[in-house]
């Protein structure tokens, strides 16, 4: 069951200067219990997309296309309905955790607000429940009365995931959940997500710049630049087979340890990431890209189908495509 | 001490050694605590030698970085350059600064964002007193990969992506013409499709102006990926080192070995459970022994070492080049 559409969905911010285009067009579906991953770097729209998902965009960025929640129109809610659906149908684990928890505040009451202001529990019965999703987390109930600086980053960080499940959403959205933590601890934070959404049968979009944790964590994978969708397909095809250039070099940039191709040859990209008010003419990769065509200046192209459930947006595909 | 010494002369690699760290330790005192962050450290960097330092936050890898560049005085122990130790004299250190160098991690909070890119990277060369500063600005910015340098001298920090920002900052260590550059993750606040090319910079710089560097991270890719030495550090200590294909392909040291298995698409996953111990209490026996999936597995029992893991102190491993690992199990089975 379909449990997430989105249908050409476009995020424009209007500026002093004139409008950015930070999404453009964007369509993607996750079905109930999938995870997919969103993969780009900083200015790809991936955040703002993720963003618009709950309309928690400032004022000043405008939002088209359609997002059905559970076959419900987000764009069109009400803000009483709204305030329903954000934590109690989907919630946000950001990045950086220190900032998301307010310091002077224990941590049980900051997990127990949600379900207070939902109604979603009595505060006589919020602290057994408190202690029901610290351990859910891998904490003991007893860290429901620290704050947030007695806890390390990885502690923090796990109490942001038991906040964002406190109202049992159906869609959890994770942006950069484990940037700012140790390896070691990115793998703990990294295995709990992947328990919780396979045993709660929650549903996931997980958001990063690193191709290979979102491969291990993700089912699907789309991958953003300048806005655009560039990729879609299974997580470990597009992760070792990746048809974009774009994917490929995002692919490399992640060596893997032992593989003779990568020592002592790092691979990157020319150029920096385009500026979304002055998005290049043509395929916005192009200026990039080692393999652009003289055409690819001029021609916007589409996502193509680029094998089974597996689409791209690439001149070669689409000549590939054609040639079949 | 009942630990060993360091050797009074000691052959770190087949490269001349240019940087070396001895016997090193640096403590702190914490909520009237001793923190020992360096907690007895040997590591040498040969000329034109790549070393990675891996460890996670809290393990001491950056104040053995600032140790080694002067910004810290040891407890005990020396930091020796070209053979000579290092003295503390502003004057010395000054003159010191010119061949060691530093590259910081966040390119926006390292550069002045009211000083143009010629400014930034003047800074240095203005210190030192030294001639044509412009000419040094020029070519600093073209190895660095700026280029035509013209067309970034008057730029702000603002108006630069954050690729190039970090090249300013290589360019503003270059400027000083140093021998070794230590970089403190010099690409984790970088775009990913960025970082390559940052890494690429380093490498080129090492193969063309030989440049040494000790490249302070927590990522494993970035060692496998430019390094020709890795160290692994855990609370203090140098766990495990030697050349990068061994330790990375087939690690000895337990720690290592969990914190490989823990990359995407590794087959077994070792998540260690909690995190580093603080440096105010370091266990006794082997500091890792507390979190050590091979003790926990009774393995480390098998092998009949796991009284000394818990109760008898390591040496401290000694600044060689070759393959390493402080770890009584790893001895025990060779």
């Amino acid at each position: 069951m379909t449990l997430l559409e989105l249908d050409d969905v476009s995020v424009t911010y209007r500026i002093a200067s004139g409008e950015v285009p930070a999404v453009r067009g964007v369509s993607l579906s996750l079905d109930s219990g999938a995870a997919l991953g969103v993969a780009g770097e900083s200015g790809s729209g991936k955040s703002t997309l993720a963003m618009a998902l709950l309309r928690l965009l400032p004022r000043d960025a405008r939002v088209d296309g359609r997002i059905l929640l559970g076959g419900e129109d987000v764009l069109a809610m009400k803000w009483g309905r709204l305030r329903a659906v954000r934590w109690a149908e989907a919630s946000i684990v950001f990045q950086g955790a220190q900032h998301g928890l307010n310091p002077v505040r224990r941590i049980g009451e900051q997990i127990a607000e949600p379900m207070l202001v939902h109604g979603l529990a009595k505060p006589d019965q919020a602290g057994k429940r408190v202690a029901e999703l610290l351990g859910q987390v891998g904490m003991p109930a007893w860290r429901a009365q620290s704050y947030p600086h007695e806890l390390s980053g990885g502690q923090r960080q796990r109490v942001m995931i038991a906040m964002a499940l406190a109202c049992s959403p159906k869609l959890i959205i994770a942006d950069e959940p484990t940037t700012a933590l140790d390896v070691m601890v990115q793998a703990q934070v990294l295995t709990l997500i992947k328990e919780l959404v396979a045993e709660h049968d929650i549903s996931l979009i997980m958001i990063s710049h690193d191709l290979s944790v979102l491969a291990d964590v993700c089912g699907q994978l789309a991958v953003m630049y300048a806005g655009r969708v560039v990729e879609h397909g299974p997580s470990h095809e597009v992760f070792h087979d990746a048809k974009h250039p774009y994917s490929r070099a995002l692919a490399a940039a992640f060596p893997t340890v032992g593989d003779p191709a990568s020592r002592l040859a790092p691979k990157g990209l020319g150029g920096d990431p385009p500026d979304p008010m002055h998005l290049p003419s043509g395929c916005s990769f192009h200026p990039r890209c080692p393999i652009a065509l003289e055409e690819c200046s001029s021609l916007d192209v589409e996502l193509w189908p680029a094998g089974d459930r597996r689409t791209a947006a690439c001149v070669h595909v689409r000549a590939k495509e054609e040639a079949s | 001490m009942t630990e060993t010494e360091a050797p009074a002369e000691t052959v770190a690699t087949d490269r001349r050694t240019l940087l070396e760290a001895r016997d090193l330790r640096v403590e702190f005192a914490s909520r009237g605590r001793r923190a020992r962050a360096v907690d007895g450290v040997n590591l040498a960097v040969g000329e034109g030698e790549i070393v990675a330092l891996v460890g996670e936050s809290g393990c001491g890898k950056t104040t053995l970085a600032r140790t080694l560049l002067g910004l810290e005085r040891p407890t005990a122990g020396t930091v020796h350059f070209d053979g000579e130790p290092l003295k503390y004299g502003s004057k010395a250190l000054k003159n010191y600064r010119k061949q060691v160098q530093l590259v910081l991690q966040d390119p926006t909070g390292s550069l002045n964002p009211r000083h143009t890119v010629y400014e930034a990277v003047a800074e240095g060369p203005r210190i030192h007193g030294l001639p044509d500063e412009e000419e040094i600005v020029n070519s600093a910015l073209s190895r660095a990969g700026l280029r035509p340098p013209e067309r970034f001298l008057l730029r702000y920090p603002h108006e630069l992506s954050g690729g190039q920002r970090q090249r300013v900052v290589i360019a503003g260590a270059l400027a000083l013409n140093p021998k070794v550059l230590i970089a403190d993750e010099p690409v984790a606040s970088l775009d990913a499709s960025v970082r390559g090319e940052i890494l690429a910079l380093m490498l080129k710089l090492r193969d063309e102006l030989g440049l040494s560097a000790l490249v302070v991270t927590h990522d494993l890719g970035l060692a496998w990926n430019i390094a020709d030495r890795v160290a692994v550090m855990y609370l203090g200590r140098i766990v495990e080192s030697g050349p990068v294909e061994q330790v990375l392909t087939a690690p000895r040291h337990p720690y290592t070995q969990a914190l490989l298995s823990v990359l995407p698409e590794s087959p077994e996953r070792v998540v260690l459970t909690g995190e580093p111990p603080d440096p105010t209490r370091i266990p006794g026996g082997c500091r890792f022994h507390a979190r050590c999936q091979v003790l926990a597995s009774g393995k480390a029992a098998e092998a009949g070492v796991d009284a000394r893991c818990r109760g008898e102190l390591l040496d401290i491993l000694p600044a060689s080049a070759g393959a390493q690992a402080a770890c009584y199990y790893a001895d025990a089975t060779g």
